[in-house]
């Protein structure tokens, strides 16, 4: 029996695994029923995994039998791996126990489909249902929207899982047909809207009526996979801006593909996975939602591809030196936020602490910011008069000489076009 | 100057705020009586604790800070590092001798301080919410022991009780020799005369297990290996995330499965 379960366990970890989403935050289920768990406030990372990812939740696939044969997915139906399922008690039995003991915030429930859409929606559905109803479970559940399943059972989903997701897979409709045929983005639109609209629904419902049950309240999120097909770092940004907007989605995840597949559609076995690329599309990413930028601002016709040897808000200051320097004693909070070396947090610090006084040099580096960035962008009280414009490319090469990229040890595997 | 002594209690450190204002030296030094060396020409003052002197001062405070600033405080105070407790005083009396909103102040360097350290606590609380792991004992309580850098014990206690509410769970600070334990109703604190039998540093003996405990660490363990992208090791980044001291309570980081259980 348990030599059974540790295998099942392994092949659908395994196999799960490059979802990148483990985000157990944004809830508001509170343990009111004096059950097991709460996913009430921020989320917990329990532990990370040697290549540094955070494990928040029991990230498994109900199988990895699959009807469709996507090129960059491991569970596509003609690839030659060992398959398994769990059964409903099974996925309840362990979430329970793991999360007794603290190692879990939740469950993260995704399948590969077998039948078809509903029948394998109503599998994963089951499982939540038990695990809130018989198990007074009220930790986090992320369940998969499966592309196809009927509006009757997301919106049973909707009533268990605290956030609910469907992957583009690829940044781009034509990227996608060229590794999934039978798959389209039209497949991904429709369920994200449905979930919208009916959160939305329920939350003007609960102006009028007190006990409107909770429906997807993490909201939902998305993933595509960066560096399979030949989309520049622009369309897949502008893919992901048009997903936050219309779809009010809670993140889009960025998974730089790991080559699974001899196909010659894509990077062979081996390649090394994009993982700096990605790391600049998050960056991007937190820059647009955190710091007020718009994404037309840091990727353009002119601009197609983020740089790699700067982060792109550094790499925004120096094609814009004409709006710097600021004096962060008078300069708008927006403006502060702007400026390579200081955060949200910093930036919120510098804004109530010059009512007292002007700011000088020294206060800023205590309140946190990374001064020796910031310096070249900024004024304070205690700033030298200086005569000459700052040249950004000589701006560029003292901030490179002063900072050790932790990328720059690692290969790089994506070449400049020029 | 003077050099106050307390006790090392959070009353005592307010109680000696209220004898600064009460007996108004120019300044002083505080120390508390753990870390205090007597030196030949210090002239010492002896704080003893006292509740409503305290509670004047915590009470003015929030007046002042309201009770986020003064959760902070206490934050804060708990790091139980010595330079702090001076800090935790300067700022008191900077808030005390300026308008409302004093607080705000982050280019004041007790702000600052308090702020930096207040963050500190609260990463280690936050690390206990993540890296706690309970063993289920054979009369079904879940035990963790845990040997945080700062004392945040008193922080944690409401999270586990809304999380755990229908199993009875014990964490113990080995360090600091004591616990809270949990009995389906309340949280209290608790001093164990002993410590339950352990195999290793963390695990307890297979006969104060659970049936079903060895299964699921096995699990566990195996989860955290599968569940890794080979492709994409990075353990600088691993350890940053997850730093070694706290490998030894952590059930996917103990070496052999078959050692400890």
């Amino acid at each position: 029996m348990s030599e059974r379960i540790r295998e099942k366990l392994h092949i659908l970890a395994d196999a799960a695994k490059y979802d990148v989403s483990c985000s157990s935050s944004g809830s508001n289920r509170k343990n009111t029923n004096k059950g097991l768990g709460d996913a009430n406030g921020s989320g917990i990372c329990h532990t990370y995994t040697e290549d540094g990812r955070c494990v928040s939740l029991l990230k498994i696939l109900l199988t990895n039998h699959c009807i469709f044969d996507c090129a960059f997915c491991v569970s596509r139906k003609s690839n030659d791996i060992k398959r398994a399922a769990f059964t409903v008690d099974e996925v309840v039995e362990l979430t329970m126990g793991f999360y007794r003991r603290n190692y879990i915030e939740g469950l993260f429930l995704s399948s590969g489909i077998f039948k078809n859409a509903d029948y394998t929606m109503e599998r994963l559905v089951r499982i939540a249902k038990k695990l809130r109803l018989e198990n007074k479970f009220n930790g986090y559940i992320h369940l998969k929207t499966i592309p196809g399943a009927s509006q009757e059972l997301l919106t049973e989903a909707g009533l268990y899982a605290d956030r609910m997701s469907i992957n583009l897979e690829m940044p781009t409709e034509s990227g996608l047909k060229l590794l999934a045929p039978e798959k389209s983005h039209d497949d991904v639109k429709m369920p994200l809207g449905f979930i919208k609209d009916s959160i939305i629904a329920l939350k003007d419902e609960r102006k009028i009526i007190k006990h409107v049950p909770k429906f997807v309240p993490a909201g939902q999120s998305t993933q595509m996979v960066v560096g399979a097909t030949p989309e520049t770092d622009m369309e897949i940004m502008y893919s992901a801006n048009e997903y936050y907007k219309n779809y009010d989605l809670k993140r889009v995840y960025y998974s730089g593909y790991i080559p699974i597949s001899y196909d010659d559609r894509m990077p062979i076995i081996g390649t090394q996975p994009p993982l700096l690329r990605e790391n600049r599309l998050y960056q991007t990413d937190w820059l647009m939602r955190f710091y007020g930028f718009d994404v037309h601002e840091l990727l353009n016709t002119k601009n197609p591809h983020l740089d790699v040897d700067i982060d792109p808000k550094l790499s925004w200051a120096l094609r814009n030196m004409d709006q710097f320097p600021i004096d962060v004693n008078t300069a708008d909070y927006r403006m502060i936020l702007r400026v390579p070396g200081i955060g949200v947090g910093s930036a919120k610090k510098i804004v109530m602490a010059r009512k007292f006084g002007r700011l000088r040099s020294d206060q800023l580096q205590k309140i946190g910011i990374a001064y020796n960035r910031a310096k070249h962008f900024i004024r304070c009280a205690d700033s030298i008069f200086q005569r000459n414009e700052p040249e950004p490319m000589h701006v560029k090469g003292l901030i490179l000489s002063e900072s050790n990229s932790k990328y720059l040890k690692v290969p790089q595997n994506q070449l400049s076009l020029f | 100057m003077e050099t106050y002594v307390f006790d090392g209690s959070l009353e005592g450190l307010l109680t000696a705020i209220f004898e600064f204002y009460e007996r108004k030296p120019k300044s002083i030094a505080l120390v508390s009586k753990q870390h205090f060396e007597p030196l030949l020409l210090t002239e010492v003052f002896e704080v003893v604790s006292d509740e409503p002197k305290a509670r004047r001062v915590w009470e003015g405070m929030r007046k002042k800070i309201g009770s986020d600033w003064l959760l902070r405080f206490y934050k804060a105070f708990l790091s139980e590092q010595p330079v702090m407790f001076q800090q935790l005083f300067v700022f008191a009396c900077y808030i005390f001798d300026n308008p409302k909103g004093a607080e705000q102040n982050f280019g004041h360097p007790a702000v600052i301080a308090v702020t930096q350290m207040e963050r500190s606590v609260s990463r280690e609380r936050h690390r206990m919410k993540a890296f706690i792991r309970f063993q289920e004992t054979i009369d079904g309580i879940f035990y963790a022991p845990v040997e945080p850098d700062y004392n945040v014990l008193p922080l944690i206690g409401t999270f586990f009780k809304n999380r755990y509410a229908d199993q009875r769970w014990m964490i113990y600070d080995l360090k600091r020799k004591y616990g809270l334990y949990y009995d389906l109703q309340s949280v209290t604190e608790i001093v164990l005369e002993q410590l339950p039998e352990t195999k290793s540093a963390a695990y307890l003996k297979k006969d104060l297990l659970h049936d079903k405990e060895q299964l699921y660490g096995l699990l566990w363990q195996d989860y955290f290996k599968s569940t890794n992208i080979p492709a994409r090791k990075n353990m600088k980044l691993h350890i940053r995330h997850v730093p070694k001291r706290y490998w030894k309570y952590l059930t996917e980081k103990l070496p052999d499965p078959d050692a400890y259980f």
